[in-house]
């Protein structure tokens, strides 16, 4: 292993390649979930939405690649997954807002119906090898072949703080935006003004949905860029903390997930340089920090700044 | 409450629910024909599988027992309001602290004792690691659905860094594993059949926790602060106390689950005792609308379900997440008709109340 001649600079930049590969998921995912929260409805089932996003696109990235090529398979799979998640979003967003159903619940409910469906749709492409996604390599400048590596940047990367912007103007400048965080802060007003309270929710559960499917996508065919039943491995969740953490704002959510990546690469990086003894404790990294920051940033004596005011309340 | 329903709100409580199971097997059938099987054929073989014969019953309580544990892990806090989806971490760290008591203790007691010793360790940690949730919950306003669910996998981290590390038996090669438990601290099956103590176990805490939530002052007291917690708070009680103990007895209810799965199935700790059987016990707690007593029989139900994953494997080609599949329609059916209670007229004392219908707490 050449890690070994990199010595000790191998953890960092480990790291580093760590956090631009798994912030991807997070962004994707966080940002989804900061729309749907905005408008005042939780989606904990976005954990099922990335599993079946991470699976319909591998499968049609190999399915498709004998048709439309290599090249433009995994981004037709890209986009298969975005509508999967909003197939996801609308049954959430459609049961979610009837009297009397928690959205919590109805999270849970489709943590276990997507991820279901993902498994028992994706059994047959556990397998099969499908075209990957292109990479950019931003370290062609570097000799060194841990670098080239560690900076090989994906589009969905680019694509996602893309995102950041776009949506911060969308809550700040347009009236659609106004919609969604006039429903999710105040409801009745909302009403009042004449908008249906039903549509712009489940406008933006469905939409956030697609994100957190382009968010599976990048999974299955970035990185790790395989299909496997356990992929996402709990960051669908992550994400409804990382919201909390980035006290639903787009910009902070790039960082959170920008941090929240950095901490899944600690076992890795460790493990790259000969530091096996702690993996397992290191791969908890991302759910202690969470925790963490969570117990740091809570309060029981008021609502958290920045916060939705219709945020899981019944209607 | 219950005790003051006329027969038609009883009726309207038995019917919704199996309504929505009838409407989850229905669409779970025409999903069935969509990947391609009959689901009358497919209904058939689930059947068989779970209750057409003694050896498919045993199958199927091996199966309810874990799961009657594990749902009290999130039906007891849920009658305090809390969502608490941390049931599997208290079932790992449950077995996690059986397997250490058990294998600390070795032979210096009677079979017997260190098996009642597993048990009460094994409860004690469950219990403190749900406490913990609740702690979090009430002195730092951390919402406790996810911190159970982080906890969850920070538990799952902490048995692999053991099982495969400090704990490790380096003899047994098929998987990372501790070593195992001594033969006479085995739990033992019922006599003349392969179900073992845990079934009894199960049952036992369900009919507890329903004697407690609805006959005692303390189970009275926690529903009170469900309701309204300012209102239980000018009523003096003490809600902190309330949530940290109840949470402290959902969890070490996950936690004997997790005992019961090392002592009578697994023997020796390693990545299987992770079974998805807590996943399953929120299921069955939101089913049985957290009911200790409805729990028992959605278990029996649920457990012929998961038993019935291996036939449609081998008889219908159905992948194993078909079960994956059928359990989330339930929890979804059974969730969209929780908006169905008050809105038939047939179910209504006077018609006259039905616009009151809100009234029926979800």
């Amino acid at each position: 292993m050449a890690a070994e001649a990199l010595g000790w600079w191998g953890v960092p930049l480990g790291i580093l390649a760590g956090t631009l590969r798994g912030s991807v998921p997070f962004l994707f995912v966080s940002l989804g979930e900061c729309l749907t929260e905005k408008s005042g409805k939780i989606n904990l089932g976005l954990e099922g939405t990335l599993l079946m996003g991470a699976m319909s696109a591998y499968a049609i990235a190999y399915l498709a690649s004998g048709v439309v090529g290599p090249a433009l398979a995994p981004w037709l799979g890209v986009l298969v997954a975005g509508i999967a998640g909003m197939g996801l979003g609308a049954i959430h967003g459609w049961l979610s807002q009837q009297p009397r159903v928690n959205d919590v619940a109805t999270g849970i409910a489709m943590i276990i119906f997507g991820g279901g469906l993902a498994n028992f749709l994706g059994k047959p492409f556990i397998q099969p090898q499908a075209p990957q996604l292109p990479t950019l390599n931003a370290g062609a400048w570097s000799s060194v072949p841990q670098v080239q590596s560690a900076l090989q940047i994906s589009p969905l990367f680019l694509l996602g703080v893309a995102v950041v912007p776009l949506m911060s103007w969308f809550f700040k400048s347009t009236r659609w935006g106004l919609y969604v965080r006039a429903v999710g802060d105040s409801p009745e007003s909302a009403k009042a003004m004449g908008i249906s309270i039903f549509k712009v929710r489940m406008a933006s559960i469905v939409m956030g949905s697609f994100l957190a499917g382009i968010g599976g996508a990048s999974l299955s065919l970035y990185y790790p860029g395989v299909w496997t039943e356990r992929i996402s491995s709990g960051q669908g969740l992550m994400a409804v903390a990382l919201v909390i953490f980035a006290r639903w704002q787009p910009w902070q959510c790039l960082w959170a997930s920008l941090l929240f990546g950095g901490a899944q690469a600690l076992g890795p990086a460790f493990q790259s340089v000969g530091i096996n003894a702690y993996y397992y404790l290191f791969n908890a990294a991302p759910y202690l920090l969470t925790l963490v920051i969570m117990i740091l940033t809570c309060s029981p004596k008021q609502t958290l700044a920045g916060a939705p005011g219709a945020l899981g309340k019944e209607d | 409450m219950m005790s003051t329903q006329s027969w038609r709100r009883s009726l309207e409580a038995v019917v919704i629910p199996a309504g929505a199971v009838l409407g989850a097997l229905v669409i779970f059938g025409i999903f069935c024909a969509l990947a391609g099987a009959n689901p009358f054929a497919v209904y058939g073989s689930i059947y068989k599988a779970a209750f057409g014969s003694w050896s498919a019953w045993q199958n199927t309580l091996l199966r309810a027992s874990p799961l009657m544990l594990t749902a009290l892990c999130t039906a007891l806090p849920a009658r305090l309001g809390l969502v608490i989806i941390g049931n599997e971490g208290a079932l790992v760290i449950g077995a996690l602290a059986a397997t250490v008591t058990g294998l600390g203790l070795g032979t210096a007691l009677p079979g017997f004792w260190v098996m009642v010793a597993m048990a009460l360790v094994a409860i004690v940690a469950g219990g403190l690691w749900i406490m913990a949730v609740g702690a979090l919950r009430h002195y730092r306003g951390v919402n406790e659905t996810i911190s159970s669910l982080l906890m969850n996998y920070i538990a799952i981290a902490l048995l692999n860094h053991l099982v495969q590390g400090p704990m490790r038996d380096p003899s047994f090669v098929t998987k990372p594993s501790s070593f195992e438990i001594v033969q006479s601290a085995w739990l033992g099956n019922l006599p003349t059949t392969r179900i073992h103590y845990g079934l009894i176990y199960g049952v036992i805490a369900c009919i507890l926790a329903y004697v407690l939530m609805q006959r005692t002052t303390f189970g009275f007291a926690a529903r009170t602060a469900g309701g309204n917690v300012r209102a239980a708070r000018m009523a003096g009680l003490p809600v902190g106390k309330l949530t940290l103990a109840i949470c402290f007895l959902g969890g070490s209810c996950a936690g004997l689950a997790g005992m019961v799965e090392i002592a009578a199935v697994q023997r020796r700790l390693n990545e299987s005792i992770v079974s998805n059987y807590g996943y399953a016990g929120i299921l069955v707690a939101f089913v049985s609308r957290h009911n200790p007593l409805a729990m028992v029989l959605v278990s029996v139900l649920l457990g012929g379900i998961l038993a019935s994953g291996g036939i449609l494997q081998r008889s219908h080609g159905l992948p194993d997440a078909t079960v994956m599949v059928f359990q989330g329609i339930v929890f979804l059916c059974v969730l969209f008709s929780d908006s169905l209670y008050g809105r038939f007229p047939i179910f209504q004392d006077r018609p006259a109340r039905i616009s009151t219908g809100s009234s029926v707490s979800a």
